[in-house]
């Protein structure tokens, strides 16, 4: 057991667990930020996407010894006040969730693309998001999720 | 009386003094065809409590500043039905959507259960994309109640007579006095008529009268879905709660010998090694404890009933078996196939076959249990599809009566049929009565999720069809071979072809690999087959596939209209790209649909890329056009990942796959430009669209794939090697 420091959506955080645990289960079983999602543990499904000094990462492969409290980790639960963030805002308009599983995970990488290019190509699009895996198939919405929200953003 | 009222005080006291006493602020309607209960209580907490202590029948709640609970009696798994349900309630009770809210009802079969999936039964279940269509008349007739409480109440309130009464958006309007009166407003005058009027579909609103039903709502529970605050089993957390995992083994029905459970039992964290027949498994303290010492386990497993299969060795055995005279179980038997074909001017055989696929839903499967100290009741948290036992296998495992198993559904990440059975619920029940009074939370990995997966079988169809001498399709004959019963033959009937002599055959094996219902089931294959013998057909008679359907659909006007809608909206017949071709095919299930697609095939790599995808649907009344859509959509995309992508293979009866890496799924980069749904509107019953989308696509595809290409797919998945394999035979 050992205790880590983190800063997570702008709070210090403090957990004690054991070296090389990762920072899923820190996050979601530690310190019950459970809006980040287990879906595979290899990364190869997104579904626990979130951001680590503004870049998308996938957490169930970070190790919480390997995160120090200077890199600013945000999670979908730090990305706005009630779901206000203009992303979240477009995914209601375009329904883009069925079971909602995995959409945690689309919306943080989504987020973190328009922060790269405020106006991808429907082709750009498919390529940053493509290891963002969903079962239910709302890719179609997804897309147009973030066509909507690159609007939004450019007026 | 009095005893009674010390022991159930709402069941007792006089409705109208409770009334009276208290100024309430709820209202509660009882399920259809009993009477409504009124119960009133200015603290919600307590009312809360005394409504978990007392039996009472509840689909709506109604406070004084207007705002109106409605109970969701089915499993929300992406589908809507926290909205779609609802929604009809609302529409009967003419009920101000926008001050609606919506919860979960209790598990309760007697009070929530309906009749539709045998009649005179009650049954929460939430499969069979049957949740619309059973739950339709139950919640207009719940809603309908509802309406005529409030009516009534006005009525006595203003002492007009009821039929002068109209409603509408959460008022009770008197147009001859010119008065009008909030739902929240009337709570306080509520009463209980005496008796209620036994409502039928005659008193129910007409469909142009509808203000909810087919209108763009945006479903209720999306925006918990875009902050990260929906509420999955999954996530939750309660006071020492304590976690479990098993090790199940790659060989279903193996049993474990432990061979180091001193060392298992000294790690860090472990509270308990929990033997099982199949599994063993582990508590411990923390989630990366529990998953610690799973690994570390040293197991000896003994062989099984599957030790041997070879999942990509067996096809020839099937076609023995399809070949052997002995019949197998004859599912549809209309007119005489074997006279057709004697008869005929010419007859086709094909066999179509396919691999294992795994459900891949996003949550891998969970659940929290907690057994109180006196083991006499317990607490379930659970995504599950529920079954026709509600209590989900608890009360039996943990010895205690089902009326003692509180089960508080929690949203699914997918079900897909998974979520049907409940073993992972079970798993968890016997932990956690090992551990009582501490929650046990029990996660399968994705790896245990494929691994131990249960999977949409395998199977061979063997079809036979015939024409006569003026080219006609005189006899039709499906035999599947496979393991699964009604999971590898269901689909395979044709309802709207219009064909004399028809013959449906089931042929079992069994290979002691684990099996379930897989969105569609036995329609995926079967459609596949179906569909593509008629292209097949129909290329060699130099028929317009669609010209065939059409000829045989004649006596179905409803399919007729899909099909003719389909060939519309995708331009059927008009020249198409250099390299492209398009292909069609017609489901029945539940509501029924023609899709057609647009694809190009790399030669080079064995890729078939699928451009676009067009569908027209009959569903009866649609309670949300862009929900049915989203359901189109999504089970293309499901279709295609399944069609393209997806193989789960044994080899000496292990499962060969582990996870993402391994079982491949569809990805943004696979997606068609567009997927159109038209939807033919209807005022018949709703039917489920759920699982019409997903069995189109193999046909679409291989038809196509013919049209393009002159070259027959036959064995799903169409992978590039496959595909390669075809176009260079």
């Amino acid at each position: 057991m050992a205790t880590f420091r983190l800063n997570i959506n702008n709070t210090a955080q403090e957990v004690e667990v054991a070296e090389g645990t990762s920072l899923l289960w820190v996050l979601r079983e530690h310190l019950g930020l459970t809006g980040t999602k287990y879906g595979c543990g290899i990364a190869q499904c997104g579904a626990c996407t979130i951001h680590v000094d503004n870049r998308p990462m996938r957490a169930c492969m970070l190790q919480v010894d390997n995160v120090s409290d200077g890199q600013k980790i945000r999670t979908i639960e730090g990305l706005s006040v009630n779901g206000t963030h203009t992303v979240q805002k477009a995914w209601i308009e375009a329904q883009a969730p069925q079971c909602g599983y995995c959409q945690s995970g689309q919306i943080m990488q989504a987020v973190a693309l328009l922060e790269e290019n405020p106006n991808p190509s429907t082709e750009e699009i498919k390529t940053y998001m493509n290891g963002i895996l969903c079962r239910c198939g709302t890719y179609m919405r997804v897309i147009k999720a973030i066509e909507l929200a690159a609007n939004t953003q450019s007026t | 009386m009095k005893n009674k009222a010390q022991t159930d005080p709402v069941e007792g006291m006089s409705r109208r003094k409770f009334l009276k006493s208290s100024g309430g602020v709820a209202l509660f309607i009882g399920a259809s065809g009993m009477l409504p209960h009124l119960i009133s209580c200015k603290d919600s907490n307590a009312l809360k409590k005394q409504l978990q202590k007392h039996p009472i029948t509840a689909w709506v709640q109604i406070t004084e500043d207007g705002e109106i609970t409605i109970y969701n009696p089915a499993a929300e798994m992406g589908q809507g039905s926290m909205t779609s349900l609802p929604l009809v309630f609302a529409e009967e009770m003419d009920a101000d959507w926008s001050k609606v809210k919506v919860e979960f009802s209790p598990q309760e079969t007697d009070i929530y259960g309906s009749e539709g999936w045998a009649p005179g039964s009650k049954l929460m279940f939430t499969v069979g994309s049957r949740t619309t269509k059973s739950y339709y008349p139950v919640m207009r007739k719940a809603g309908a109640q509802a309406r005529y409480v409030l009516l009534s109440s006005a009525a006595a309130h203003w002492n007009t007579p009821i039929e002068e009464l109209r409603t509408e958006d959460s008022f009770v309007i008197h147009e001859n006095s010119n008065r009008k009166i909030s739902y929240g407003d009337l709570v306080p005058y509520l009463s209980m008529p005496e008796t209620l009027p036994d409502l039928s579909e005659s008193d129910f609103k007409d469909q142009k009268d509808f203000r909810l039903v087919g209108r763009e709502i945006p479903r209720t529970e999306i925006p918990s879905k875009v902050d990260g605050s929906a509420q999955f089993a999954i996530d939750l957390r309660l006071p020492q709660m304590v976690y479990g995992v098993l090790e199940r083994g790659k060989l279903n029905a193996a049993t474990p010998t432990l061979t180091n459970e001193d060392e298992i039992l000294a790690m860090e964290g472990v509270l308990k090694l929990v033997p099982f027949d199949y599994a063993i498994g582990v508590v411990a303290k923390t989630l990366e404890e529990a998953l610690a010492a799973k690994k570390s386990l040293q197991i000896d497993w003994s062989e099984a009933q599957a030790s041997g299969f070879n999942s990509q060795d067996i096809y020839p055995e099937y076609k023995q078996i399809a070949d052997s005279r002995k019949k197998g179980d004859a599912i549809v038997e209309l007119g005489d196939v074997g006279q057709a074909m004697k008869k005929a001017a010419k007859v086709y055989e094909v066999d179509f076959k396919n691999d294992y696929v795994y459900h891949a839903q996003m949550e891998p499967l969970n659940a929290v249990i907690q057994v109180a100290e006196d083991k006499k009741s317990a607490d379930v948290w659970v995504g599950s599809q529920q079954g026709p036992d509600t209590k989900l296998g608890v009360p039996d495992l943990v010895g205690v009566p089902p009326e003692q198993v509180n089960v508080h559904l929690q949203y699914l990440g997918g079900g897909f049929g998974r979520r049907s059975m409940n073993d992972f619920v079970n798993e968890c029940a016997i932990l956690a009565k090992e551990m009582a009074p501490l929650p046990v939370k029990l996660i399968w990995t994705r790896e245990d999720d494929v691994s131990y997966g249960t999977f949409r079988p395998l199977s061979l169809q063997r079809l036979k069809a015939c024409t006569d001498a003026q080219g006609n399709i005189s006899g039709f004959s499906h035999c599947v071979v496979g393991d699964g019963g009604r999971l590898v033959t269901s689909g395979a009937r044709n309802d709207h072809y219009d064909i004399p002599n028809q013959l449906v055959e089931w042929r079992e094996t069994s290979h002691g690999i684990r099996l379930k219902h897989w969105r569609s089931v036995g329609h995926g294959p079967n459609k596949f087959a179906i569909e593509s013998m008629l292209d097949e057909i129909a290329l060699d008679q130099s028929i317009d596939p669609v010209d065939l359907r059409r000829k045989l659909m004649a006596k179905s006007p409803r399919a007729l209209a899909t099909l003719e809608k389909a060939a519309e909206i995708s331009g059927w017949g008009s020249p198409v790209a250099e390299g492209r071709a398009k292909g069609v095919a017609f489901v029945e299930h539940g509501s029924m649909g023609t899709g057609i697609c647009e694809i190009s095939v790399d030669r080079n790599t064995g890729n078939i890329k699928v451009h676009k995808f067009w569908i027209a649907l009959d569903a009866g009344v649609v309670v949300q056009p862009d929900n049915v859509k989203a359901q189109m959509e999504g089970g293309i995309i499901m279709g295609m990942s399944s069609v393209l992508k997806e193989q789960i293979t044994i080899v000496d009866g292990r499962v060969q796959q582990s996870n993402f890496h391994d079982y491949n799924l569809l990805r943004f980069q696979d997606v068609p430009e567009s997927i159109e749904t038209a939807i033919i509107p209807s005022t018949e019953i709703p039917e489920g669209v759920g699982e019409t989308a997903t069995p189109m696509v193999a046909g679409a595809i291989a038809n196509a794939f013919l049209k393009l290409t002159g070259k027959r797919l036959r064995h799903l998945p169409f992978t590039p090697e496959r595909v390669l394999e075809v176009l260079n035979a």
